[in-house]
């Protein structure tokens, strides 16, 4: 029999169920993995074990009563350190919010907590979620489980490399601009960027307005599509949640897919995209034509402007939403001759890098004699690349790439050139200005033993279909 | 040599409007960087937008609601995470006699 911690949420929520296992077992299955990998791989920053062996012990005692309980009742998991959880340190990854203790709750978080999820715990990001390989957290790097010289991804690095450790048996993780689903495609495990709105975003520190998103990573598409049923919905404390009708994905996983059209757009196969990856990718493209599904190629012409366009909307609505930490509300505060030396430097200070780095693109791009050339022409170019994919998405039901151009890369390959690491977010970041869902999933495996991704793109509100194509491909493999 | 995007001096200036405070080799070092990324996100100016009408993205008008009081933070908790507090936020003087 497998360990606890190696169990997807259903085989869980099923032994459970029969009461083969107890809740109290399979989170002391993941604490004592944690306990044992932590030291080398590092995916969490905070750990919340006393109150996890207590939720495991009341959810136990809940299923002996015969209460009627959810299949996520007594799974433990964890959240990036972007949600606010009361009582319990929520850093973004950054020294300027360390020792943070929120007086509130993210919605996603009280979502899995009235169901009984059982937190365990807090994992490690890139700093606001800068990133894509989560080398820029205020906490030091977390490692790929799988191949501990190389990079989990990022930003949301903690959450798919204990997902892939059994460190929790789902993670909840936040998706602006690939941070989901490349680090699910570098940790050989699935994720979900969902359609902007389809999740509460109370609660979740802010990167970019426009662009963030809230979403699971896990074993499977099985268990998104579980999870994805008990977190999505309107949410009065997020005006930008949607309204649109939950699903009930696990039911539609089965759907037959012949005959449905996959798009593949020309300009994701072309420079730049590593040669093992283009061939485990269309390999899975030939997978999806014994399946039944029509393959037509497809042109997204503003493709090669995405980056650019990404990074100066972006950036601009993260300098903006970077301004709140001031030393003075919450976090470390430096001295100061004046107020404005004390927010000055405890900014300094506070803020990494990559930080740095990217408010001040921002500032720039929004900046008195700028904001027409930047600005508000990259949220021009923003709607051109979201036309593109639209049009595309009514030739075809959905639009199949690889997820990242690149396999897993070594610590401090792209040290030198902060835009290089950029570039590699090319088959991500489009979604994210265009609110389209993402999802990625494992395609296959290199000659070394590296995990590639394929990401499944769809309509707006389309999980259902995303997690239907993954799913048949999981079947296949 | 052509002049670079950004010069040392606008990084700084940057800077301030961020109120960041960065060291000297900070600036030199992110003159460089910013330079090269600005480069290349210039890119933009190519794409002819001129059809296009500036818009937000999120996909939903204004939203209102009734204005109901409802439960929230507490004084004491409002203000729990800052350093200098009682019961309310303690700053230095902002306002100073020249």
């Amino acid at each position: 029999m497998k360990n606890l911690y190696e169990l997807t949420i259903k085989e869980a929520a099923e032994l459970l169920k029969k009461g083969e296992i107890s809740s109290f077992e399979l989170v002391q299955s993941c604490l004592k993995q944690i306990k044992k990998v932590e030291p080398e791989i590092h995916a969490y920053i905070t750990l919340n074990e006393e109150r996890a062996l207590e939720q495991a012990k009341e959810i136990d005692i809940r299923r002996k009563k015969h209460e009627k309980l959810s299949d996520l009742a007594g799974i433990p998991y964890s959240a990036k350190d972007v949600y606010c959880t009361k009582g319990l340190q929520t850093t973004a990854g950054s020294k300027v919010l360390e020792g943070y203790i929120p007086q509130y709750t993210a919605t996603v978080i009280s979502k899995l907590n009235d169901v009984g999820a059982i937190l365990l715990g807090k994992t490690n990001c890139d700093a606001f979620g800068f990133g894509t390989s989560t080398e820029h957290s205020g906490y030091g790097v977390t490692k790929n489980p799988i191949d501990t010289e190389r990079v989990p991804g990022g930003s949301s690095g903690g959450s798919a490399a204990a997902v892939q450790y059994g460190g929790g048996l789902f993670s909840i993780a936040e998706d602006t601009g690939g941070s989901i689903r490349c680090p699910a495609s570098f940790c050989g495990v699935a994720g979900l960027k969902v359609t902007y709105g389809r999740v509460s975003r109370y609660g979740a520190i802010s990167y970019a307005s426009s662009y963030d998103t809230v979403g699971p990573i896990a074993k499977n598409t099985e268990d998104l599509a579980m999870i994805l049923e008990v977190i999505a919905g309107h949410d009065p404390h997020d005006a930008t949640s949607s309204n649109e009708k939950v699903q009930d994905y696990s039911k539609l996983l089965d759907r037959s897919i012949k005959g449905l059209k996959i798009g593949i757009p020309k300009e994701y196969f072309q420079d730049g995209l590593d040669e093992e990856v283009k061939e485990i990718v269309e390999k899975a493209i030939e997978k999806y034509k014994s399946l039944g599904c029509e393959i037509k190629s497809i042109s997204l012409p503003y493709t090669e402007y995405a980056i650019a366009a990404y990074y100066v909307v972006g950036l601009s609505e993260a300098s903006a939403n970077l301004a709140r930490f001031d030393g003075i509300r919450y976090g470390p505060q430096e001295k100061g001759e004046n107020w404005m030396d004390i927010i000055t430097s405890s900014r300094g200070k506070g803020f990494g890098e990559e930080e740095k780095r990217r408010i001040m693109i921002g500032t720039y791009a929004l900046s008195a004699g700028y904001a027409d050339e930047f600005y508000k022409k990259a949220q021009k170019v923003r709607e051109l690349i979201k036309n593109d994919l639209l049009r595309a998405l009514k030739e075809v039901d959905i639009i199949l790439t690889p997820t990242m151009p690149v396999l897993p890369f070594k610590f401090g390959e792209n040290d030198d050139d902060p835009l290089k690491m950029w570039l590699a977010d090319a088959y991500t970041v489009t979604l994210n200005p265009s609110g389209l869902p993402g999802l990625s999933v494992n395609a296959g495996w290199s000659k070394d033993g590296l995990p590639v991704g394929m990401q499944l793109i769809g309509p707006h509100f389309r999980e259902d279909l995303l997690l239907n194509f993954g799913h048949k491909y999981e079947n296949e493999k | 040599m052509t002049k670079p995007i950004i010069t040392k001096e606008q990084v700084k200036h940057i800077a301030d409007l961020a109120k960041i405070d960065l060291s000297p080799h900070e600036i030199e070092k992110y003159q460089k960087e910013l330079a090269s990324i600005l480069e290349y996100v210039k890119k933009i100016q190519e794409v002819d937008t001129k059809k296009i009408d500036f818009k937000t993205h999120v996909g939903v008008k204004n939203v209102y609601r009734e204005d109901v009081p409802t439960e929230s933070l507490t004084q004491e908790e409002a203000v729990s995470q800052a350093k200098n507090k009682d019961g309310y936020i303690i700053v230095p003087t902002v306002i100073t006699k020249k």
